[in-house]
């Protein structure tokens, strides 16, 4: 178990840098030189799942076709997370200069950022954030231009696939996989889609250097990650942290002295109970967080917790799938059954089956990932499902 | 990236079993080179993958999920297994998920043991459900508004063949998919009534629907009322594509012909008179092929510019509607010719009832049509020109076949019987209203003789350039040695175009609209295939099931005695009697129509 401590990092938000120079600096390096950086940084996508972002760029960049495009996943709708809406908000300079950094290897002109419907409140300072921006690269003679699209709330289209159908105008349904977005992704052209922070940290890695950010995390999660704290914590707040923690360090930084559970990686994520904060890792060998972090403490009903995720994935399942769309609305139907005393507890183990078949069989990380909470609150919490 | 003409050759490994396909073929498709049976419910021969109903996952070795097979493609060296433990739980669990959305009072269900869904957990024995009955605390609602279909959101099992149906093969989108989660479902345009939307009636999402969601409004209650009413006169008429097609529903491999069957079913149901649409499919091109020859007339000699070109056919009910909503700009360029049903029913009660000294007023006209939107056409309002409802009641082949079933017939074991006369009689022409370009080779193998005087140059009188499954083909004849008084046509080259399934219709009328196409005249059939593929035909339909169904159609015409319209004996004998010549006063009188504009929505 690798042996880190929490440590508190200013790679995103720091402005001892000006964005202009570091997009002239990058501007002038060669792709190969470029692609490698990111590539040996060890930098893994940050809204979640975790893919190396130089491989995407690398087999975006091998594809051979007339258009190509990156795409900025900006919508931000996992429930705890509000990370990017402070980076969108104080460094949105930063967030282009890594698609424009994207762009280069890739070799796209066209790139997209697809803002969560509910940040349309951000829009214009983006917009005037991108006209300067778009200065910037006429000024350098770098030809990109980004445009930015209005997500209309539904969660499922930050799945890349449902992304890309909305920005095509329709109705936000997950692809089938493959083709993956480097071969086929925005209107079936080969795409580079990036978290906001995902994009940040490959313009920094620009300025810094691969080994720089290699040396934070540990093998498997290099560099740091911005977290969303939330719940029962006395400081809730965005803070950028070095990658590899364990969960105990982060609670007593963080809890309020009485947390009970941790929910790390919203909705879609994982419970751990406080028995376990201590051999549980914040990164990709432990429990992975696009950046969420609900804390609970000992006056939370988990059963509460559980029933608010299930009902959050039930009305935003795409409805498309089977096992999302009716699964979800059997573990909501189960656990309320139980509670109620109309199914007996025997019913929460043909209730975890079903989550694990979700888990196997549904299309989309959505309807795969709703088994995440959904086992570890109930593993974790029987008594409180049932009584 | 591989040069897609360049087939190159996957292998794989499926439940231990090597097998080799061509790149691009999905692992379903391996598994059924195998024989190997993989449950779907969503995918669909016709349509596109959707993948979305999960039925169909099998495990890949090193996968960290199932896959679906319908969607995934077989790649080099992969080993799938579809028969282990996990595959199993997961199908079943798939199952009861779809079967705790689903409305399953199976016995009062009209697809009753025609169900997709219902053999599945038959086949997995599903008993006592797993899950909690989801469907009391939906609000599910039945649209019964069409005349065609009804729409029963209750038994809907959301694997959008519909709605890609709908989208890909027609072009008209009257279905759609509407909110998400829980309440997703199949909807039209603000959830108005199928009746009030784009929805053309062609049924052809009614042939896919895997359970009884979207079913035909049928009217067997009404028919067999009328056959036992003493005091009533029932005439059944039946369409070209039905004989072809009807025996699948009745144990038969689909490329049986049953004419001879089906009128001796149809006799022994107790119809009054058993009759023939082809007779008036015949009727159909003397008028609309004398139309076509007078708007030619017209624009070449008169120089009359009100005159409009290219012509459309008006046989299917299904493209009236989407020229309706989609075109009526185009309106007059349709032939004013009624369908062969509507001209059958508009003689039914006015030139058959008074040879046969019979009341109109009770006359019963039935038809048995391949096709859904036969029974809104018998509905519209243009179509009561006998003074009465032309056709009362459309059945569908599939409402035959159970009528039959009904009546405990042993259809096999029938011996072939023959129509009754007076419009009884048809000829091969006739036959091949059922496929395809069969209008456009019925029509040409008439007017050709007209202008001429001479057989259509073709050998055997088969018009195979207008003949086949492409979705548009165009054909052109040049009118050579006419008759005096056609000289106007002389050296001129007849161009023509077929195409069928709506999608292709819209091809067509975007080239019209485009005033880069010289078609002279044009035949569109709503449905892939023509009326063989029509709506209301057996189900299921593939386009190897409807190849089967076209080579039938073209056999039974080379064997009919009679292979031209105008040589048809009872056609020559009503235009002697009765209608005087085509165009005639009484032609337009009971024969034509004109048709309405609608919104596109």
């Amino acid at each position: 178990m690798p042996d880190k401590k929490l440590k508190r990092v200013d790679l995103i938000f720091s402005e001892e840098c000006s964005c202009k120079d570091v997009l002239a600096d990058g501007l002038k390096k060669s792709n190969e030189e470029l692609l490698n950086e990111i590539l040996d940084s060890g930098l893994r996508g940050r809204g979640g799942a975790g893919f190396p972002t130089g491989l995407k760029w690398k087999f975006t960049a091998q594809e051979k076709a007339e258009e190509k495009y990156v795409v900025c996943n900006a919508d931000e709708g996992e429930p705890g997370t509000f990370k990017d809406r402070e980076i969108l908000s104080r460094v949105p300079l930063k967030v282009f200069g890594g698609m424009a950094m994207c762009a280069k290897v890739i070799g796209a002109k066209h790139g997209y950022l697809y803002l969560r419907g509910e940040y349309q409140f951000l829009k214009n300072d983006l917009q005037k954030a991108l006209d300067e921006f778009h200065s910037y690269l006429k000024e350098m003679d770098f030809d990109f231009q980004i445009h930015i699209l209005m997500g209309s709330g539904a969660y499922i289209c930050g799945e890349e696939s449902a992304l890309f159908e909305s920005m095509e105008g329709k109705r936000g349904e997950p692809r089938n996989k493959p083709p993956y977005p480097t071969v086929a992704g925005f209107r079936n052209k080969p795409t580079v889609i990036n978290n906001v922070e995902t994009l940040v940290y490959s313009f920094m890695i620009t300025r810094i250097g691969a080994k720089t950010f290699h040396d934070l995390g540990t093998a498997d999660s290099r560099g740091s990650k911005v977290f969303s704290v939330s719940g029962d914590t006395p400081i809730p707040g965005i803070y950028e942290l070095e990658l590899g923690m364990p969960l105990e360090d982060f609670v007593e930084e963080f809890g309020d002295g009485d947390t009970k559970a941790v929910q790390v990686g919203g909705a879609a994520g994982f419970c751990v109970p406080r028995k376990k904060f201590k051999d549980t890792i914040i990164g990709f060998e432990g429990v992975p967080t696009g950046g969420s972090m609900m804390i609970f403490n000992s006056s939370r009903s988990m059963y509460n917790v559980l029933k608010n995720y299930v009902e959050f994935f039930e009305e935003e399942s795409c409805g498309q799938c089977t096992p999302c769309r009716v699964g979800c609305q059997q573990l909501k139907h189960g656990i309320e059954a139980v509670k109620r005393g109309d199914k007996s507890a025997a019913y929460l183990d043909t209730l975890q089956k079903l989550a694990e078949t979700m888990k196997v069989t549904a299309k989309c990380g959505l309807g795969q990932s709703v088994a995440n909470s959904f086992s570890s609150i109930v593993d974790n919490f029987k008594e409180e499902m049932i009584y | 990236m591989k040069d897609k003409n360049m087939a190159n050759t996957i292998n794989l490994k499926i439940d231990g079993i090597d097998v080799s396909v061509e790149e691009g073929k999905t692992v379903l498709d391996a598994a059924n080179k195998l024989n190997i049976h993989i449950p779907t419910l969503c995918h669909h021969e016709d349509l596109c993958v959707a993948g979305n109903c999960r039925v169909c996952v099998v495990e890949q070795e090193g996968a960290k999920n199932l896959v679906a097979s319908c969607a995934t493609p077989a790649a080099e060296g992969m080993v799938i297994n579809t028969n282990t433990h996990k595959v199993r739980n997961a199908r079943k669990h798939i199952v009861e998920l779809l079967l705790s959305e689903h409305n399953a009072d199976c016995t009062k269900c009209y697809k009753n043991t025609k169900c997709e869904l219902q053999d599945l957990a038959s086949e997995l024995v599903i008993t006592e459900p797993m899950f909690i009955d989801l469907v009391p605390g939906k609000n599910y609602t039945t649209d019964q508004q069409s005349p065609s279909i009804i729409k029963d959101d209750s038994k809907c099992i959301r694997c959008q063949r519909c709605v890609r149906t709908c989208a890909e093969l027609q072009h008209v989108s009257a279905l759609g998919v509407a909110y998400k989660g829980d309440q997703m479902k199949i909807s039209t345009f603000f959830e108005n009534p199928m009746y009030d939307v784009v929805c053309t009636n062609c049924g052809q999402c009614v042939n896919r629907c895997p359970t009884g969601a979207l079913i035909e409004k049928n009217y067997l209650d009404e028919v067999w009322e009328a056959i036992y009413d003493e005091d009533k006169h029932v005439v059944v008429q039946t369409a070209p594509a039905t004989r072809i097609a009807l025996g699948e529903d009745l144990g038969m491999e689909p490329g049986s012909i049953v004419t001879g069957k089906m009128a001796s079913a149809l006799r022994r149901l107790g119809f009054d008179s058993v009759l023939d649409t082809d007779f008036t499919a015949d009727l159909t091109i003397m008028e609309e092929g004398t139309e076509l020859l007078t708007r030619l007339k017209k624009a070449l000699v008169d120089k009359d510019t009100s005159v409009k070109l290219p012509m459309t056919t008006s046989c299917s009910p299904g493209w009236i509607k989407f020229i309706e909503h989609m075109y009526p700009e185009y309106l007059e360029n349709v032939s004013t010719c009624k369908s062969p049903q509507q001209m059958f029913g508009a003689l039914a009660k006015t030139y058959y009832a008074q040879k046969k000294e019979i009341d109109p007023s009770k006359v019963v006209s039935v038809s048995i049509m391949p096709c859904t939107a036969k029974k809104y056409e018998a509905n519209r309002p243009e179509m009561r020109d006998s003074g009465y409802q032309d056709v009362d009641l459309g059945l569908t082949t599939r409402e035959l076949a159970v009528m039959i079933r009904q009546a405990g017939i042993d259809f096999q074991k029938l011996p072939d019987e023959k129509f009754d006369s007076l419009m009884g009689d048809s000829s091969g022409a006739a036959v091949i209203f059922g496929a395809t370009g069969g209008v456009m080779e019925a029509a040409l193998r008439t007017a050709y003789e007209i202008v001429t005087g001479r057989e259509v140059p073709f050998d055997n009188l088969n018009i195979t350039p207008v003949r086949g499954m492409e979705g548009v083909r165009e054909a052109a004849i040049k009118i050579e040695n006419t008759k005096p008084e056609w000289n106007f046509l002389e050296g001129v080259e007849l161009k023509t175009v077929v195409a069928h399934g709506l999608t292709n219709a819209h091809k067509v009328m975007e080239a019209v609209k485009s005033g880069k196409a010289d078609w002279h005249f044009i035949e569109i059939m709503a449905c892939p295939g023509g009326c063989l593929g029509g709506g209301g035909q057996p189900i299921p339909t593939t386009p190897e099931i409807r190849q089967k169904r076209a080579e039938v159609i073209y056999r039974e015409d080379e064997g009919m005695p009679v292979r031209k319209s105008h040589e048809n004996p009872e056609i020559q004998q009503i235009y002697k009697d009765f209608l005087g010549e085509p165009l005639s006063h009484k032609s337009h009188e009971l024969l034509h129509t004109h048709y309405q504009p609608r919104k596109r929505h």
